[in-house]
């Protein structure tokens, strides 16, 4: 069996979402039909919809359903095309590239966002006149790094200074209890296919009070926030995902022995290892760790040929390899971005893979470990 | 009056019927259980994330997206490397019209469409509108078909894009996609053409046509919801901003995870297509022109909505005179029909399309839209006849209006003067 730890790309659809998502493929019916073949299709969208508001402790009403959390993303920053838009600089892709205009917010060595430039940044442009509302966007958890970042901090600058506040937790979701009303977050991103729902479908959460404007528009579907017939099969697996994530969340927060054993005994072997925000508040399942002098590449391609699936980053590119945006923010050196590579656990992760995990990674550094990674 | 009550009783299969019969075709089809096989593993086994690049799981996701963007082009007559996927066809008239409108807004700013679109073209184009582009909203025959001579004259040196639909969704009319591409490409404009009706109903062929984009729809071709296409053209090529960013994905023009499952399913849906549509195509004829007749024989006063003969096989849309449309559509509620689109079926404004027709108020009130499709049987069908003329029969016997109307008073004329 291949030992699967790439869950931060996607993680395996649980087994409840599989079965609500073969179930809603068999139901005829668009939700905004009338007649009762209509009314089944648009009960199972409803349905979903409380399961994945219950997800973060949000209402109903509050989630706009999208094609995924790069839509997400997108469809939140446009929503203050107006003013400047702040986001640090280990966001997801879909954040940094959401906008033109999106100004990054620097992290320090472990990727927590800086809180002292924010305040900054954000009391500059409140002295711009006509500049219109900021917006900021920090992510609950990094993809690459697991790092948690202080929101309830980056929520309370945000109000300081009257800008919107937005939240990618598109990795925490399911992996730490969420409470949307509480966080002081304006609109949140989600993703079914990182909780054990299937891909092709994510959300927008948004807080009462605060307006979302539509970029995919006609047909007035989601109170005409997002248009577009509804991905119903999808939509009932990421709902039925959400209410077995949070089930679970208790297991997934227990892999974090597995992943700290093996961290402790990699790092205890090759000192030389960087294990990255080692000491900071991370996610339970999330591993990014260099092999000094052998490249990502050599690594991931190794792992393979040992049924071992791991990855060099983020999933997310045109097929180039591209060095890691969020360790080079991080001020890694050039050695370090090119030899680290990332560990993820998930719901089907297992002590065994863990253990063959290190074994395999003890043998390949024993085998072409310590060189140079001039080219 | 026993004689009358007896008249309008129905035969007890009928009424002892428990699911309604599924009629709407055109608001969204079954997924085929032949879709719906193919698509299951890549939601349990072959789960990986299809932009993994560095093991099995996420070759094997890639492997199975390209082969399903095979199917997709192979159907329009396309190269793969020009299908991209999105998550739907709402989405992709999106991209389409604001992608390419953006693009070239520096040369080009006027844009072309058609009144009877689908709300999302038009809500497109009133956004450009918005944003200062100047957009012409051509009128239809009262067939439904666009005149092409007016199309000719009504593209400019400053046209971008023109948007024409290859098939209505209320009234199943087939536009003339050969032709207006061979006008498009004469006057040096763009053509986007929005698909969802049409796929796997008509033959498509983008170079045989000149289509220069074409949006594509998973739900309406017996694929999964969530999920669409659209063409862009390599050569000559066709550029747009994307609506999407971060990834770059789909060679930049639509960013985000492929939904390995849901692409699948469109491939496969697209596959079935291509391989059934002649014969398919000929049973619906037979089935509709059986549910036509059977109406137009037995009921007077009855009008159908768009061409008959540049029309798919799977709809209908009628009107019946004298009857009270919601009235009709409470009456026949063992039949999933429609009164007109799904997007606006919750509003009780009559449709712009048949508006846009010339059919008047009334009529477009009390307008059936049956959509026929691949489970569809001649049971069903002969169900649905007796359903549809025993309400209407029975809603005319209730009207004074159609009292009226028989005893020769011209009813037009009366309400005429009332306004």
């Amino acid at each position: 069996m291949t030992v699967y730890l790439d869950h931060n790309a996607t993680t395996p659809v649980r087994p409840e979402a599989a079965e609500a998502v073969a179930a809603a493929l068999t139901v005829t019916g668009n939700p905004s039909s009338v007649h009762g073949a209509g009314r089944r299709a648009r009960a199972l969208v409803e349905d979903a919809r409380e399961q994945v508001a219950a997800l973060v402790g949000a209402r109903a009403e509050d989630v706009i359903f999208t094609s995924g959390g790069t839509e997400a993303n997108n469809l939140a920053l446009i929503n203050v095309a107006e003013g400047p838009i702040f986001a640090s600089a280990v966001e997801h892709v879909s954040v940094l590239d959401g906008a033109d205009n999106v100004t990054r917010i620097p992290v320090d060595d472990d990727g927590i966002v800086d809180l002292g430039a924010l305040d900054r940044l954000l009391k500059d442009a409140l002295m711009k006149v006509g500049a219109g509302r900021a917006l900021v966007s920090v992510m609950l958890a990094n993809n690459e790094t697991g790092v948690i970042q202080p929101v309830r901090k980056v929520a309370e600058l945000a109000a300081e200074h009257d800008a919107v506040f937005h939240c990618d937790a598109v990795q925490a979701a399911g992996k730490q209890d969420i409470d949307f009303p509480s966080l002081g977050v304006h609109m949140m991103t989600l993703s079914a296919h990182k909780i054990g729902g299937p891909p092709g479908v994510g959300a927008l959460i948004v807080a009462p009070g605060h307006q979302a404007t539509a970029a995919i528009r006609g047909g007035g579907q989601e109170r005409s926030r997002r248009g577009g017939t509804e991905n119903i099969s999808g939509i009932a697996g990421f709902g039925r995902a959400a209410e077995a994530a949070t089930a679970d969340i208790e297991h997934l927060r227990g892999l974090a022995s597995l992943r700290d054993r093996m961290e402790d005994e990699i790092a205890a072997a090759v000192p030389g290892v960087r294990i990255f925000a080692r000491g900071r508040d991370r996610l339970p399942t999330t591993s990014c760790l260099t092999m000094p002098g052998v490249s990502s590449e050599t690594q991931v391609m190794a792992f393979d040929l040992d049924g071992i699936a791991v990855s060099a980053g983020a999933a997310c590119s045109s097929g180039k390899v591209s060095p890691s945006h969020v360790l080079a923010a991080m001020g890694a050196d050039e050695d370090e971005i090119k030899s680290a590579i990332r560990v993820s656990l998930g719901w089907t992760t297992t002590a065994e893979d863990i253990e063959k995990f290190t074994a395999a990674w003890t043998r390949l550094h024993a085998r072409v470990g310590g060189g140079s990674l001039a080219a | 009056m026993s004689a009358t009550t007896e008249k309008h009783e129905l035969p007890h299969t009928i009424q002892n019927r428990k699911a309604p019969i599924y009629l709407d075709y055109q608001a969204t089809t079954p997924t085929d259980p032949r879709v719906v096989e193919k698509m299951l593993p890549y939601f349990s086994e072959q789960f990986g994330n299809p932009h993994s690049r560095s093991h099995f799981y996420g070759w094997e996701a890639e492997d199975a997206v390209e082969i399903a963007r095979e199917s997709v082009a192979s159907i329009i007559g396309a190269n793969p490397k020009e299908v991209i996927f999105t998550s739907g066809a709402t989405e992709s008239n999106n991209l389409a019209l604001k992608g390419v409108a953006n693009f070239y807004k520096d040369k080009k700013n006027h844009i072309i469409t058609v009144v009877t679109e689908h709300k999302c073209v038009l809500d497109s184009c009133r956004h450009l509108e918005q944003e200062g582009f100047e957009v012409t909203y051509m009128p239809v025959k009262a067939n439904g078909l666009i005149d092409l001579d007016q199309l000719r004259e009504t593209i400019t040196d400053n046209t971008a894009i023109v948007s024409v639909m290859g098939v209505n969704n209320e009234i199943g009319v087939i536009q003339p996609l050969k032709e207006i591409g061979a006008i498009c490409r004469e006057k040096g404009a763009f053509f986007h053409t929005d698909c969802a009706q049409a796929v796997g109903k008509i033959p498509l062929d983008v170079e045989e046509m000149n289509i220069d984009l074409m949006s594509i729809s998973g739900h309406k071709v017996y694929g999964p919801m969530g999920i669409g296409a659209l063409y862009v053209r390599r050569r000559p090529r066709v550029r747009l901003v994307p609506m999407i960013n971060g990834g770059g994905q789909e060679r930049g023009m639509r960013s985000g995870t492929l939904p390995t499952p849901l692409c699948v399913g469109l491939g496969e849906a697209c596959a079935i297509a291509e391989k059934e549509m002649g014969a398919e195509n000929e049973r619906l004829r037979r089935l509709r022109d059986r549910m036509y007749q059977s109406i137009v024989g037995r009921l007077p006063e009855v009008y159908l909505n768009g061409d008959l003969d540049q029309r798919i096989p799977g709809n209908l849309n009628i009107s019946f005179a004298f009857v009270e449309g919601e009235g009709l559509m409470m009456g026949i509620k063992d039949l999933a029909v429609s009164s007109g689109s799904a997007c606006t079926s919750a509003s009780l404004e009559p449709s712009y399309v048949l508006r846009a027709l010339g059919v008047n108020e009334e009529l477009a009130h009390t307008s059936l839209r049956i959509g026929f499709g691949r489970f569809t049987t001649e049971e069903e069908v002969d169900e649905a006849v007796e359903l549809i003329i025993h309400e209407v029969e029975r809603l005319r016997e209730m009207s004074p209006l159609w009292e009226m109307h028989n005893e020769g008073i011209d009813i037009s004329s009366i309400e005429w003067a009332e306004h």
